[in-house]
């Protein structure tokens, strides 16, 4: 690790910007991939996490998902005690028993994720072998799959991207010709975009994750990516080798986004410009209209992004160009250049991009420049909050419909409420 | 390996971190990967601190295993020492940390860094949260008192003339169980004794106030998960006497002051005179809690049934508690703390049951399941578990969310603490009158078997709970795993139940009702009875009494 905590600027890719990228090691403050699976159960209704790992991992899940572990959750953790790391326990028996177990008093089951974790790989557990071994063993009942979501390999929601990749494989194969949205959305924004796409006229829409692990979409020569979520890289280029073509647009996040998002998949269905404004028109009117109460309070704020999910260009994009707000930093913990190159586009120029973390560094970096909202973890909310900086916590941001045109005045919200707060009390 | 969904403690390094964000002047450098940052939250979201613990993580990557870990390792220490200036430094290894073992204790030390640095050798794959705790103050302790101890053969110290005598708490975290309130209260009795508070560790302590600990007379050990390991220490090598009392509940505060005062050589009359057991007179006491006990309307608390779990500290006091002042019944005691198992069976021997000694909430949830209790008095855990089977429950002790760490002043030790108890524990109860109707009347349509108390608002029980009381089986195609695991699985010699019997047992009000199933069962199994009638019912009734 260099201690000097910035290297040399580099230019961006996209010649039109010329964008400052700040490169830093350090401490990190981001959630594991293990996190992923908070949503993702419940995304896919009929699937099952077993977590094998320490007491860490298993702390980290009932502390992150809170109440909702006790809601009938559908993860667990396999710990791995002291016998499983002297390796006095034959670690793969010991998953099998587990497994099986687990699998008996679940008949409702239909996939079962086994999940990598820090220690895990270190002890190099081979997860992709037991999984092999325990779909010999359990027949088509189950379909048992894994991954790894390692604090060593993933930040956050890069969780949702190795989990998705592990079910690449199993994607039926089909040559006809379909639209296949990537990336977890709330259930009511799926539902809006289907409407959407079908008022266009595009008729076979398939959205990845599936609601049920049973219903997994096709795959083919033929079908189009559109990509709900930014940080889902390696499921599309695994996407793309079964021969899908990406749409290259930006992220579907306010008016513009959602309209660019739309055309991408218009254009490739030869759609005329017409019957897209006559779908579209009406939408974005009725999205500017949600936006426009939500400008006045916004327009001139200065903002500051610390890295939490990959979401953080296209919300500085939103943010800047629908809303007016001032963009002071715009951290990500990975900045995957050809996924990201139609927002880096869209940013002012001068603005300033940091990948990775030293949190301390940034924290300086906060402190000096004293924005009007941080975005920011929970870790570093509150402390931030009793320097009297106003901030707002970024998990929010995976857990709320914040895509697509119905949304977008619910988007604005979430970074307006916490400045119409401070301003409000008087205590 | 061992299926989990739910732990009711963290590793051992979530314990050192508790001791660390306790203290002020104190940094914890810890050697884990990218992610483990997560339990910053725990210290700035669940107890709303205003300030980041003070813990610096390597937060290492795949790419750096690759490369050099231990000079990561001591590169940050090296910055964390040049930013936060701290008096002393504990550096240590998550779970991960300990496998790839580079040795970050003994690194660190080999710095030559101008402060004391604590390594701290955590088994995590062993050892738990508390464990961490009571460990890293251990360590703390014994590194800053070192210079400090007495040549062997000395005496306790003697107490200059004319100082009032001074006790240090030992045991309060970051994190612990309404320890912020427990310190004020305690306080305030050692005051009315005229006992002067030397120092609290580690919450509100620095490395500095630490060292000054032999300047007491004697040692409160107020948590003995946390301080147990450091209060012996400081027994053996400085001589200091410590209580043994931890004052929850009436009772045991009157024997604390009693204790601390005989400690102190102070005469307790000022303070304990007021406090005679029986004196139902609420002008008389500091506490409420006794008065409130007697009063009439407490009478249909007597032999309601409860269930017990939580670390030992607070399901022991919990347990005298609930016998002693509130006149209940005490039908399952247990614990998650290996380490005072012995303490809790014999006081479980005591009250005529046998302990549960476990970290597994499957195994927890089936006891609960299994006797039908009418009130949990438990963690977090035992309120989803309660929720689950329709059971009133109130939270006594760690782990706990948010709520359990209040705006409001809210001890549970001391007098005020008896009283917030008092408050708390009868608060999911149903109220007496309405208890009464639900017994007369059952047909009403608004108050009714699967209606909840109606003081509670609206929130009605979920749907399991009719079957759940009846200690009827539940689906073992649930989606929940702990459902499965815990659902109780009728054996084949179950006698059969006629449906009047059925139609007569629902009658009997719902909190006692699964005893009344269960009783009716074992009653006809013990006599060969394979149908059940309503006559077995009421034979069973006569045989057992409520």
């Amino acid at each position: 690790m260099s201690t000097a905590p910035i290297s040399s600027p580099r230019q961006a890719c996209h010649p039109a910007s010329e964008l400052t990228v700040l490169r830093e090691r350090g401490q990190q403050t981001v959630f594991c991939g293990l996190t992923g699976i908070i949503w993702l159960h419940r995304k896919i209704q009929d699937a099952f996490f077993l977590i094998v790992g320490s007491r860490t991992c298993a702390h980290l899940m009932q502390s992150a998902a809170g109440v909702m572990i006790f809601a009938e959750p559908r993860f667990g953790t396999a710990l791995l005690t002291e016998r499983d790391v002297a390796g006095l326990a034959d670690a793969n028996e010991e998953l099998d028993r587990i497994c099986v177990t687990l699998l008996e008093r679940r008949p409702d089951i239909s996939t079962l994720f086994l999940v990598g974790s820090c220690p895990s790989e270190i002890i190099k557990l081979d997860l992709s072998k037991a999984a092999e071994r325990l779909n010999a063993r359990l027949g088509a009942k189950v379909r048992v799959l894994d991954y790894s979501a390692s604090g060593l390999e993933t930040a956050f929601t890069q969780g949702e991207d190795v989990a998705l990749k592990s079910m690449v494989p199993l994607l039926p194969e089909t040559d006809a010709k379909q639209l296949l949205v990537v990336g977890s959305m709330a259930d009511i924004v799926e539902d809006q975009f289907q409407r959407i796409f079908t008022q266009l006229g595009i008729e076979s829409v398939r959205f990845f994750p599936p609601r049920r692990a049973t219903d997994l979409p096709p795959v083919g020569k033929q079908t189009a990516l559109l990509l709900a979520q930014p940080f889902n890289h390696s499921t599309v280029r695994a996407l793309m080798a079964r021969g899908a073509q990406l749409l290259s647009t930006p992220y579907p996040f306010g008016a513009e986004g959602t309209t660019a998002w739309l055309q991408a998949a218009a254009n490739h269905w030869g759609i005329s410009e017409a019957h897209f404004a006559q779908v579209t028109a009406p939408l974005i009117e009725r999205a500017r209209t949600g936006l426009a109460k939500y400008r006045e309070q916004l327009v001139g704020k200065r903002l500051f992004f610390m890295p939490d999910s990959q979401l953080e260009i296209p919300l500085a994009r939103f943010l800047q160009r629908e809303l007016g707000m001032v963009l002071v930093e715009v951290g990500t913990p990975y900045l995957d250049r050809q996924m990201m190159a139609p927002e880096l586009a869209l940013l002012p120029s001068g603005v300033t991009l940091s990948e990775g973390q030293d949190v301390d560094a940034q924290l300086d970096r906060v402190r000096a420049s004293r924005p009007d909202l941080t975005v920011c973890g929970l870790g570093l909310a509150n402390p931030l909050e009793a320097e009297n900086l106003t901030t707002k916590w970024s998990i929010e941001l995976v857990f709320t419909p914040i895509h697509g045109y119905d949304q977008a005045a619910d988007l604005a919200e979430i970074f307006a409420r916490p400045l119409r707060r401070r301003a409000q009390l008087v205590v | 390996m061992q299926l989990t969904i739910w732990t009711y403690e963290g590793p051992p390094h979530v314990g050192a971190m508790r001791v660390a964000t306790s203290m002020q002047g104190l940094h914890y450098v810890l050697h884990a990967p990218q992610g483990d940052t997560y339990a910053d939250l725990l210290f700035t979201m669940i107890e709303r601190r205003d300030h980041r613990p003070p813990v610096t993580y390597t937060s290492f990557q795949a790419r750096d295993l690759g490369a050099d870990t231990a000079e990561l390792l001591t590169q940050t220490v090296a910055r964390a020492y040049e930013r936060f200036k701290p008096q002393a430094m504990l550096v240590g290894e998550s779970c991960t940390a300990e496998l790839i073992q580079d040795q970050p204790g003994a690194l660190a030390q080999g710095m030559g860094l101008p402060i004391p640095v604590i390594a701290l050798e955590l088994p995590s794959y062993s050892k738990k949260e508390n464990w961490g705790a009571a460990e890293t103050f251990y360590q703390l302790v014994r590194t800053l008192l070192h210079d400090l101890i007495p040549p062997p053969g000395s005496g306790p110290r003697e107490r200059p003339a004319g100082q009032p005598p001074r006790a240090n708490i030992l045991g309060p975290t970051a994190l612990g169980f309404r320890c912020r309130d427990d310190v004020v209260e305690i306080t305030r009795l050692l005051a009315q004794l005229g006992i002067e508070v030397n120092v609290v560790a580690p919450l509100g302590a620095c490395p500095y106030d630490v060292r000054l600990i032999p300047e007491a007379d004697f040692n409160i050990n107020l948590y003995p998960e946390v301080a147990h390991s450091a209060v012996s220490w400081l027994q053996r090598t400085f001589k200091m006497p410590a209580t043994k009392i931890v004052p929850i509940g009436v009772g045991a505060t009157r024997e604390f002051i009693a204790e601390v005062a005989a400690l102190a050589g102070v005469d307790p009359a000022p303070v304990l005179s007021k406090e005679q057991p029986g004196v139902a007179a609420l002008s008389a006491s500091q506490s409420r809690l006794h008065w409130y006990s007697r009063s009439v309307d407490s009478t249909y608390l007597t032999g309601k049934r409860v269930f017990i779990f939580g670390d030992a500290t607070h399901a022991l006091a919990a347990a005298r508690i609930a016998r002693d002042e509130m006149g209940f019944e005490v039908v399952g005691l247990g614990t998650y703390a290996r380490e005072f198992a012995r303490e809790v069976r014999a006081v479980a021997q005591e009250l005529g049951i046998e302990a549960l000694i476990t970290e597994d909430y499957l195994e927890v949830e089936a006891a609960v399941a299994a006797l039908h209790p009418e009130l949990v008095l438990g963690t977090q855990m035992e309120r989803h578990i309660a929720k689950r089977l329709g059971i009133p429950c109130a939270v006594i002790s760690s782990p706990v969310h948010v709520q359990d760490f209040p705006a409001r002043f809210a001890p549970q030790m001391g007098f005020e603490g008896a009283n917030v108890i008092f408050d708390t524990w009868i608060h999911p109860l149903m109220m007496g009158l309405e208890e009464h109707l639900l017994g007369m009347f059952k047909e009403d349509f608004e108050f009714h078997d699967q209606a909840s108390p109606s003081h509670l608002g609206k929130a009605s029980l979920p749907a399991a709970t009719y079957a759940a009381q009846a200690g009827e089986p539940r689906a073992v195609a649930s989606s929940a795993p702990q459902e499965a695991v815990a659902a109780p699985v009728a054996g084949d010699d179950t006698p059969h139940w006629a449906p009047e019997a059925e139609k007569e047992l629902s009658k009997i009000p719902f909190f006692v009702r699964g005893k009344a199933r269960r009783n009716t069962e074992r009653f006809a199994r013990e006599r060969g009875v394979t149908t059940i009638t309503t006559e077995t019912l009421y034979d069973a009734k006569a045989h057992f009494g409520r």
